[in-house]
């Protein structure tokens, strides 16, 4: 079995995206080793997207603790999402596509691939859920000003499932001369590895910045997971350091990890919401980004090898910690984001690092419409 | 002779639909097990999937729908489905109670080939596979070969693929297996064209709208392309 993750990942896609897999996982392997590309990639992460991002203690937000925050809505465009898209851009000329499609939830990953292609030179189409473009409109308007096409899905949920399907769908008819930009650390091998792949600059610097702050680890390392690309990313550097406790957290409608069961959805086994035959469930959350009823299979594994904890959190208490970030700490997190923050402050460790995966300008009209 | 085999979704009314198709001169029934999120359908399988899903066709349902087709035709019925289904049904419980039901063999669409050889199927080759893969694709394969006739998804397109007769070409040159053409395919003059160059053609989305008018439009529908291919290629 193609598996990757123990008994979770693998590639069950129609045959006509068998060959494109093979054939990214080959230009992976090649540019890993390739020291040019690993050249381009940080000479882009320091003078494009900004790179290292800040590590900023969080004293009056979490009073009684020692609470970092790994500052990744300090990166161009405002959240992790530029980490991934950047290298997968990268890579993308390399294997000689100049048309990407990609899918977007909250309209992050959406404007970061808007904007590595206009940098580019690359034609970029996003899908996009029609009830997500509703509550996310000023990413849809920052896509439009970049150059990219937004095609609204107006089917299903209308969210970040049916159009991670549109995406794929686009892409089994485009594959030829199209690089499917995924955007978290979900969907067929080699994507899950090659997403933590990139994103794991955010643990290894937060890693080393801690120790220089701290002089120790942190105890606990604490990540929103949607897909799991910021928390992959951000865990990465600490799963052998195994005293240090590793815990994602879920929008609880969308609690894929703490409420799934196994099965397959976007071209990967993993942990879903499903019911008993399969097929998909609905998820829910105030947040477009943690929308989603699958997570990426690596997450999977690591929840059943007891190595990281995924916990659920609502809406109001998301809502709760958004609005203590701003006043406590002058610093608007994203509605994704907040999820993480809400279940840090509860946690009994004191040495806490939080990854803050982006900014929450975007979250504006859909925090003042619930207060 | 060249057969013709048609795709409808597992429905109330499919037992009698697949009686239909038959009668019109169909040798071989898919029967869509729908799933929720189809990655290979068009807009048209799609939506029968998720009308069938609302009505309540789950796994359980199709298999019973696939035991009433079967009392009603005599031809091979294949069940053609996503790897979810049977990751949630049980890969060896699937093959038995569609065997039990009446189902020749299955089709997969997400199941790439070295993944749960213990589920014997029908394996796809795309116009994108290389000879390599067809050839492993082939010699897995249970009975003939599904070669999707575009880089695409489902869905009834206004002309045969170009890339059809290349990747027929390649497929001969590695396998003796029957190669049955589908995607796109819908109209009497498609499947002629298609007939020519390969065994089997198969018809999915257009079936499935002409089905919206009942077992007589669909019917007609079927031997429309049925006389087409045996004028084209006699027997
Ligand atoms: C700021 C932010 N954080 C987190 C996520 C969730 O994605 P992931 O779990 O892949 O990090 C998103 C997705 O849109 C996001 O925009």
């Amino acid at each position: 079995m193609t598996t990757t993750f123990g008994a979770y990942g693998g590639r069950y896609v129609p045959e006509t995206l068998i060959p494109a897999l093979d054939e990214l996982t080959a230009g992976w392997n090649a540019a890993k080793n390739d020291e040019s590309f690993h050249r381009e990639l940080h000479e882009l992460l320091t003078t494009y997207a900004g790179r290292p991002t800040p590590l900023t203690p969080a004293p009056r937000f979490a009073p009684g603790k020692r609470l970092y925050l790994k500052r990744e809505d300090l990166n161009h465009t405002g959240a992790h999402k530029l980490n991934n898209a950047l290298g997968q851009a990268v890579l993308a000329r390399r294997l000689g596509k100049h048309r990407i499609v990609a899918e977007t939830g909250a309209g992050q990953h959406g404007v970061a691939t808007a904007t590595v292609c206009a940098k580019f030179g690359l034609e970029c189409v996003v899908y996009m859920g029609a009830e997500d473009m509703r509550r996310q409109k000023p990413n849809v308007e920052r896509m439009h000003l970049l150059g990219a096409e937004v095609r609204a899905v107006e089917f299903g949920t209308k969210t970040l499932k049916e159009a991670t399907s549109e995406a794929i769908r686009d892409w089994i008819t485009n594959v030829d001369t199209t690089h499917y930009l995924i955007g978290s650390c979900v969907g067929p091998a080699p994507y899950p590895e090659l997403v933590r792949d990139l994103q794991r600059v955010i643990g290894d610097e937060a890693r080393e910045q801690f120790l220089a702050a701290e002089g120790r680890l942190p105890e606990v390392v604490v990540a929103c997971v949607g897909g799991g690309s910021n928390a992959i990313g951000a865990f990465y550097a600490f799963v052998d350091d195994t005293d240090v406790r590793l815990v994602g957290v879920e929008a609880a409608g969308a609690a894929s990890l703490g409420t799934g069961r196994p099965g397959v959805l976007h071209g990967a086994r993993s942990s879903i919401l499903a019911d008993e035959d399969g097929q998909i469930a609905d998820a829910h959350s105030i947040s477009a980004g943690l929308d989603y009823p699958g997570v990426g299979p690596e997450h999977a594994a690591l929840r059943d090898a007891g190595r990281a904890e995924y916990l659920p959190c609502t809406d109001d208490q998301a809502l709760a910690a958004f609005h203590r970030l701003a006043e406590t700490e002058g610093i608007i997190p994203a509605l994704e984001s907040s999820h993480a923050l809400a279940r840090a402050l509860d946690l009994d460790e004191e040495l806490v690092l939080v990854c803050l995966s982006g900014r929450g300008d975007k979250d504006l009209a859909e925090v003042l419409a619930h207060s | 002779m060249k057969k013709l085999a048609i795709y409808l979704v597992c429905e109330p009314e499919t037992p009698e639909l697949a009686e239909a198709a038959v009668d019109g001169g169909a040798d071989l029934i898919e029967l869509g097990f729908p799933f929720s999120d189809p990655l290979a359908e068009g807009p048209t399988i799609r939506l029968a999937s998720e009308r069938a899903l609302a009505r309540g066709m789950r796994t359980r349902q199709c298999i019973d729908c696939l035991g009433a087709v079967r009392a009603r035709v005599d031809v091979p019925i294949v069940p053609m489905t996503y790897a979810a289904i049977l990751e949630a049904y049980g890969y060896e419980r699937f093959v038995a109670d569609t065997r039990a039901a009446g189902a020749s063999s299955a089709i997969v669409v997400d199941l790439p080939v070295e993944d749960h050889p213990e589920v014997p199927r029908v394996q796809l080759v795309a116009p994108t596979s290389t000879d390599e893969r067809i050839a492993t694709c082939a010699a897995a394969t249970d009975g003939w070969l599904y070669l999707v006739s575009l880089t695409g998804t489902t869905g009834a397109r206004g002309e045969v693929s170009p890339a059809l007769a290349g990747l027929v070409e390649r497929t001969r040159a590695l396998t003796d297996v029957p190669l049955y053409a589908g995607f796109g395919i819908s109209t009497p003059e498609h499947a002629a064209t298609v007939a020519e160059l390969a065994d089997g053609v198969v018809v999915g989305s257009r079936a499935i709208q002409v089905a919206e008018d009942g077992p007589a439009a669909l019917r007609d529908y079927v031997r429309g392309l049925r006389e087409a291919i045996d004028a084209a290629v006699p027997a």
